[in-house]
């Protein structure tokens, strides 16, 4: 394997986790919940992946309790937020630290065996030269982006509840008043999240590392949500800030093996400045949903 | 970000809340919700510590009081945790009243601690002069990095929300950045490994303290953001600004139409509130850190902003919300010394933070479905329909 293989090969590995979240806050935000507990989300899944898999001494099932874990948190802030009207942000923040301390504090107490999830070689593929290897040898949960991106995509453009969705996430007085339950469709977006934000934890946690580390999602979350506004709210668009993301971290760790020095702090800094950037110039292009981070309150403008 | 501010008060009207018995059912209902809330937290953070540990829950919680409030030490530690907690809040409610939604408190106290180390590290003022000139430098460090935002709000019309999310992780470099740079602040110590850190302030150059160890003692600092919260407290209700502030907030377009200058205002509001987390950063090197390390921010900006919001606009409730937070940080720390696990505080205290959002939001639902009682019974009385709708 040369230089560029290994880098791409970090690169895939850091950003699967992302893209898996990525694709959850997506549909999340598209309904108009910009939800900041992310973090704690793939910090919940990350540490009840690997308790499954050492409980039930079974990697699949560790990544469905990783889920489940996920959706928990999702569940807490959906009914806070759009059944209970608290604010959006207080929630996401509690959470992050609720989940942080929650993990810190059960993974001091509980003894852990994982089981970690195998590798596979796609045949033939991976003889490629210089993307086969990233590509085509890699944990398998990383292959289950394959369902889960489409899937997000396919929900929110190609069915009625997406079309529900994005009308909670542009006008929400106006899709109330078509019969739209406006809180109610914001809270499924925010469980889809929950899913995916756990099994993108699962999958680091189970997959990449084989074990549980004390706040080892290390802002991961929010990283997620700089890459759905460099996405500019499209999906295809969030992957790709999802890559930038997790090739510019491969490179920060990369580069000085290699016998390159470079600022570290440019190299993680850069994707965040080019959301801003994209932001600044290609506004019209970038639109967000129009009533996002708004709470909805029935008869009020 | 705009909060239905107005909403409470018309849902007030229709549930009938004006006569003098609801008005005290309504009070009896929110304190026992209240009570009930904490309770239910305290619980579930009780049912962790059987589960998880051998200790009582009992001494767990006793152990966080005397850390926090059982001694005059303790209660003057607390105060030192409150101070910076309690001045990024107040900046909070300037912005939020202003519906300028401001969550990147966390990265201008960043920025604005850095900025006043330079100025008290390397400048090498007079020791007299320096304390302020570090203060007025870190609150000129937290109001640029806002300002940042404010200009990309104004200029390209970037939601503040997201701009100053995004300028918190900027800032997290920037400081990794300056700490790895001995012509910035990295110390300059002898040892042939420097660590990323800055030198340590000189007593000389430290806000004085009141008193001596063991006995009370605490930062003056604490006064200085107890006036500023009173003075802030002033100018909201009473000036001019106050009241333009918070026609922005509850109404862009009247506010507009009556001549209040959104960029002038809000983003006026927007900078001011970085000011204030930069001034706490300040406060906080010069006050207890006396370093700047990689993350010697530790999560007090995101504390004020918690502290802000869960104040409601209300100036005056942030002062027993920041010190319930500094209590919270204080007890922790003793908490760790006695053996339990210290993660602990960092499950009580979001537990309860959730505790303390229910009762106004269930008060709020409840408020909702008497309006709609209401509306309906009205409904069949006149056999006008179309009035449920309206009020529910």
């Amino acid at each position: 394997m040369n230089d560029i293989s290994v880098i791409l090969s970090s690169a895939i590995r850091l950003t699967a986790p992302l893209a898996f979240a990525g694709a959850g806050e997506y549909v999340a935000e598209r309904g108009g919940s910009l939800i900041i507990s992310i973090e704690g989300m793939m910090l919940s899944g990350a540490f009840f992946g690997i308790l499954g898999s050492s409980v039930f001494g079974n990697p699949v099932l560790g990544l469905m309790c990783g889920v489940l874990g996920g959706l928990a948190v999702a569940m807490l802030h959906a009914n806070l937020s759009y059944r209970l009207d608290a604010n959006t942000f207080v929630v996401g923040l509690t959470l992050n630290i609720l989940a942080l301390g929650m993990t810190s504090f059960l993974l001091e107490t509980i003894d852990m065996t994982p089981h970690r999830a195998g590798q596979v070689t796609v045949p033939l593929l991976h003889d490629i030269p210089i993307i086969g290897e990233p590509l085509f040898v890699n944990r398998w949960t990383i292959y289950l982006l394959l369902l889960a991106v489409p899937l997000s995509w396919l929900v929110v453009q190609r069915t009625r509840w997406g079309l529900e969705l994005r009308a909670c996430g542009e006008d929400p007085q106006a899709a109330d008043v078509t019969g739209i339950d406006v809180n109610k469709r914001r809270r499924e977006g925010v469980y889809w999240l929950g899913l995916m934000a756990g099994l993108g934890g699962a999958c680091l946690s189970v997959a990449q590392v084989g074990l549980f580390n004390q706040n080892m999602t290390a802002g991961r979350g929010f990283i997620v949500n700089a890459a759905v506004i460099f996405g500019g709210w499209r999906l295809a668009g969030v992957i790709a800030g999802c890559f930038l993301f997790g090739f510019a971290d491969a490179l920060r760790l990369a580069l000085p093996a290699v016998g390159y020095t470079i600022q570290p702090q440019l190299l993680i800094v850069a994707p965040y400045v080019a959301a801003l950037l994209a932001l600044c110039f290609f506004a019209k292009r970038n639109r967000r949903p129009e009533a996002l981070a708004r709470p909805f309150v029935r008869g009020i403008t | 970000m705009e909060e239905p501010a107005g909403s409470e008060t018309l849902l007030a009207k229709v549930a009938g809340t004006t006569t003098r018995t609801s008005r005290r059912n309504r009070l009896l209902a929110n304190i026992a919700l209240y009570v009930v809330a904490m309770a239910l937290a305290l619980a579930v953070s009780s049912v962790l510590i059987v589960a998880a540990t051998e200790a009582a829950p009992f001494d767990v919680f006793h152990a966080m009081y005397e850390g926090s409030l059982s001694r005059p030490s303790a209660i003057g530690l607390t105060l030192d945790r409150a101070m910076p907690i309690l001045i990024v809040a107040v900046g909070g409610i300037i912005a939020t009243r202003a519906a300028m939604f401001n969550i990147g408190l966390e990265g201008q106290l960043m920025v604005g601690g850095l900025v006043g180390a330079v100025v008290a590290l390397k400048l090498g003022l007079p020791a007299g002069a320096a304390l302020p000139l570090t203060l007025v430098a870190s609150a000129v460090g937290g109001a640029l990095w806002a300002g940042i935002a404010s200009l990309l709000r104004f200029w390209r019309g970037v939601d503040v929300v997201i701009s100053t999310l995004l300028l918190n992780f900027v800032a997290i470099e920037v400081l990794s950045f300056a700490l790895n740079k001995s012509w910035l602040l990295q110390e300059t110590s002898s040892n042939t490994q420097k660590l990323p850190q800055s030198d340590r302030l000189e007593p000389a150059y430290q806000i004085t303290r009141i008193g001596e160890q063991p006995g009370f003692s605490v930062s003056t600092g604490i006064f200085l953001a107890v006036i500023l919260a009173g003075v802030v407290m002033f100018a909201l209700a009473r000036t001019r600004w106050g009241f333009r502030l918070k026609m922005l907030g509850m109404n862009p377009n009247a506010a507009r139409a009556a001549g209040v200058s959104m960029a002038a205002v809000g983003g006026g509001a927007l900078v001011m509130s970085g000011a204030f987390a930069g001034l706490a950063g300040g406060v906080v090197f010069a006050g207890t850190a006396f370093r700047i390390q990689p993350g010697y921010s530790a999560n007090i900006g995101n504390d004020g902003l918690l502290c802000a919001l869960i104040a409601r606009r209300n100036v005056a409730a942030t002062l027993p919300v920041a010190f319930f937070f500094g209590a919270m940080r204080a007890g922790g720390g003793f908490l760790a010394a006695t053996g339990v696990p210290r993660y602990l505080v960092d499950v009580v205290q979001p537990l309860l933070v959730l505790a303390a959002l229910l009762p106004p939001a269930v008060l709020f639902l409840w408020d909702r479905r008497q309006a709609l009682r209401l509306a309906r019974s009205e409904a069949d009385s006149h056999d006008e329909p179309a009035l449920i709708g309206a009020a529910a």
